[in-house]
C-alpha cells in the first residue's frame, strides 16, 4: 500500500514540484500517473524511493513513513521496490545477464540461486536469449525489457516505472504494457507514470493526473 | 549467514579481479607503498640490531685502567692488591706493557709499525670487571680509581655504549615520524588509487544504490582492494629490506672476521613482520574508506 497525506516537493531552486498530494494506492492496484511534462510525475514516483525528499507532507509505502527513513533503512524499502528509470540506468560495462544480477548481488544471494532467479527473470521479458549480450547491441525495446528484468528480478511487491515507453514505437510499447499488466495480474502493485495518452485508451485502471504539481479530479 | 558470506566473497572476487585486471598500475601502487614501507621499517630494522649489539657491550661493567708510564712492577703489584681488596671489584686482569704489544704486533698490518718504534708506548694496564652495573657506582668507581698512584686514565668501557643508548633513542623518535609521515603518504596514495577506481565506476556506484544498495555494499569491495594492496606493499617492504639485509651482511662478513664477533644484520622477527603487514593493511583499508566516504558524501542527496 502506498498512501501520500498533503504531500509538497519545493526544489532548492524554489520550484514547486508537488502541491499539497493526497491519495493512497492499495496493495495489487494497477494505477496510471499521467500529465503534461513538468507536471510531477517522476518526482512523485522518486519520492516512493526515496530518490528525493517531500518537503513536508508524509509518504506511508508498506506501513513505514518513507520520508522519516535513513541510511541502511532506505536501502532495504528500495530492495522491496521494483524501479524501472526514465533514463534506464543501463550498465553497459557489463552483460544483461550481470545487469539483471546486480540487484541480488546488493541483496546478498548465494550465485547459484541468484543464476536460476536472473534467468527466470530474462525468461519473463524474454531476453533469455541474449543474456551473453552486451547491452549495447540491444534494440530500444529489448534495453526496456532488460530494466524490467532488473526491476523484478527482487520479486518486489511494488513495481515503479518511469516513463517505461518513452522512446518506443507504438508496438513495442503495447508489448511492454502488456508486460506490466501480466505482473499486476500476479498481484504486484504497479505503478506508472506516462504521458502518452495513447496507451491509456483501453485501461480499465485508475489514473492520477497531475496537473502543474496538483492532482486534477 | 549466507549473505554475509555472499557479501563478503563477492566483494573479495570483486577486489582481486580489480587488481589483475589493471597489473601494471596495481604493481606500481604495491612498489610505491612498498619503497615507502621500507624506509621506516628498515630503520626500524637497523636500530634494533644496534640495539642487541650496544646491549651485549654495556651490560659488562668493565673499566680500563692505565698506569703511567714510568710506573714500576711494585706500584703495578700495590694497584693490584688495592684492587685485589676492593668490595666493588668482581675480577681483574693484569696486562703488562710488554704483553700488550705484543698483542698489537699481532694485528693486521700493524707489525711494520711497532717493529719501527724505538721503545714501547703502551702503558700497563688493568681490566677490571665490577660488581655493578648501575652507571652512578661505575662512575664513582671510576673516580676513585683516578685518584690512585700513578693512574694514568681510567676509563669506563661502557662509556661509548652508553653514548650510543642516547643516539639510538634519537634514532628511534627519527624512524618514528619517518614512519608517521610515510604512512600519510601511503594512506594518500590509496586514496588516489580509489578514487580513480571511483571515478570509472559512477554509474555502478549510482544505480546500486538506486536499487538498495547500502553504504557498506559500496564501500566493501574498495576496502578489500586498500587492503590486499597495503598487504602487497608490506610484503614488497619486507623483501626489499630482506635484500638490503643480505647485502649488507655480504660485506660485513669480512668485518666479523676482523673483529671476532657476531655482526650479521637479522631480518624483522616474525613479530613484528606480521605487525608490518597489518600495519600496511590497515592503513590501505583506512585510505580505501576515506576515498568512498568522501566520494559516498558527495553524491548524497541533501
Amino acid at each position: 500500500m502506498i498512501n501520500f497525506g498533503n504531500v509538497s516537493k519545493r526544489y532548492p531552486n524554489s520550484y514547486d514540484a508537488l502541491k499539497n498530494i493526497t491519495f493512497t494506492i492499495e496493495t495489487g492496484e494497477m494505477v496510471f500517473v499521467t500529465g503534461h511534462s513538468g507536471a510531477g510525475k517522476s518526482t512523485l514516483l522518486k519520492l516512493i524511493a526515496a530518490i528525493e525528499r517531500p518537503t513536508s507532507g508524509s509518504i506511508i509505502v508498506n506501513g513505514q513513513n518513507v520520508a522519516a527513513l535513513k541510511g541502511a533503512a532506505i536501502s532495504i524499502l528500495r530492495r522491496n521496490l521494483g524501479l524501472v528509470f526514465q533514463d534506464q540506468k543501463i550498465l553497459f560495462d557489463r552483460s544483461v545477464f550481470d545487469n539483471v544480477l546486480l540487484p541480488l548481488q546488493i541483496s546478498g544471494f548465494d550465485p547459484k540461486t541468484a543464476t536460476g532467479r536472473v534467468r527466470a527473470a530474462l525468461d519473463k521479458v524474454g531476453l533469455l536469449d541474449k543474456e551473453k549480450a552486451r547491452p549495447i547491441t540491444l534494440s530500444g525495446g529489448e534495453q526496456q525489457r532488460l530494466c524490467i528484468a532488473r526491476a523484478v528480478v527482487n520479486r518486489p511487491s511494488i513495481l515503479i516505472a518511469d516513463e517505461p515507453t518513452g522512446n518506443l514505437d507504438t508496438d513495442y510499447a503495447r508489448d511492454i504494457m502488456d508486460m506490466f499488466r501480466s505482473f499486476h495480474q500476479v498481484g504486484v502493485t504497479v505503478l506508472i507514470a506516462t504521458h502518452d495518452a495513447e496507451l491509456l485508451g483501453g485501461a480499465q485502471q485508475r489514473i492520477l493526473t497531475l496537473d502543474h504539481g496538483k492532482l486534477a479530479a | 549467514m549466507s549473505a554475509w558470506f555472499s557479501h563478503h566473497s563477492y566483494a573479495l572476487t570483486l577486489a582481486l579481479t580489480r587488481l589483475v585486471r589493471t597489473p601494471f598500475s596495481s604493481l606500481l601502487s604495491i612498489a610505491v607503498i612498498g619503497i615507502a614501507l621500507s624506509l621506516p621499517a628498515g630503520g626500524y630494522m637497523l636500530l634494533g640490531n644496534l640495539q642487541t649489539f650496544s646491549g651485549h657491550i654495556s651490560g659488562a661493567p668493565q673499566l680500563s685502567l692505565f698506569l703511567a708510564l714510568d710506573a714500576s712492577r711494585d706500584e703495578a703489584a700495590q694497584i693490584g692488591s688495592r684492587l685485589k681488596q676492593h668490595p666493588q671489584v668482581a675480577s681483574f686482569q693484569f696486562v703488562p706493557k710488554d704483553s700488550a704489544l705484543q698483542q698489537l704486533k699481532q694485528g693486521d698490518g700493524l707489525a711494520d709499525v711497532v717493529g719501527s718504534l724505538a721503545q714501547n708506548p703502551l702503558p700497563d694496564a688493568f681490566v677490571i670487571n665490577a660488581k655493578s652495573t648501575v652507571p652512578e657506582v661505575l662512575e664513582s668507581l671510576r673516580a676513585e680509581m683516578q685518584k690512585w698512584p700513578k693512574a694514568e686514565h681510567v676509563q669506563l668501557d661502557s662509556a661509548w655504549a652508553r653514548r650510543l643508548d642516547a643516539l639510538l633513542s634519537l634514532g628511534r623518535v627519527a624512524v618514528l615520524m619517518l614512519a608517521a609521515l610515510l604512512s600519510f603518504a601511503l594512506v594518500a596514495v590509496t586514496f588516489n588509487t580509489i578514487r580513480l577506481q571511483i571515478l570509472t565506476r559512477r554509474d555502478e556506484i549510482e544505480v546500486s544504490k538506486l536499487i538498495g544498495a547500502t553504504n557498506g555494499f559500496i564501500r566493501r569491495p574498495f576496502l578489500y582492494f586498500g587492503a590486499i594492496q597495503g598487504v602487497a606493499g608490506g610484503i614488497a617492504a619486507w623483501l626489499i629490506i630482506a635484500l638490503g639485509t643480505y647485502l649488507i651482511n655480504g660485506a660485513l662478513a669480512d668485518l666479523a672476521l676482523l673483529y671476532a664477533f657476531d655482526s650479521r644484520l637479522h631480518h624483522l622477527s616474525s613479530e613484528d613482520s606480521m605487525s608490518l603487514l597489518l600495519f600496511s593493511a590497515g592503513l590501505g583499508w583506512l585510505g580505501a574508506w576515506l576515498s568512498v566516504a568522501n566520494h559516498l558524501w558527495q553524491i548524497e542527496p541533501k
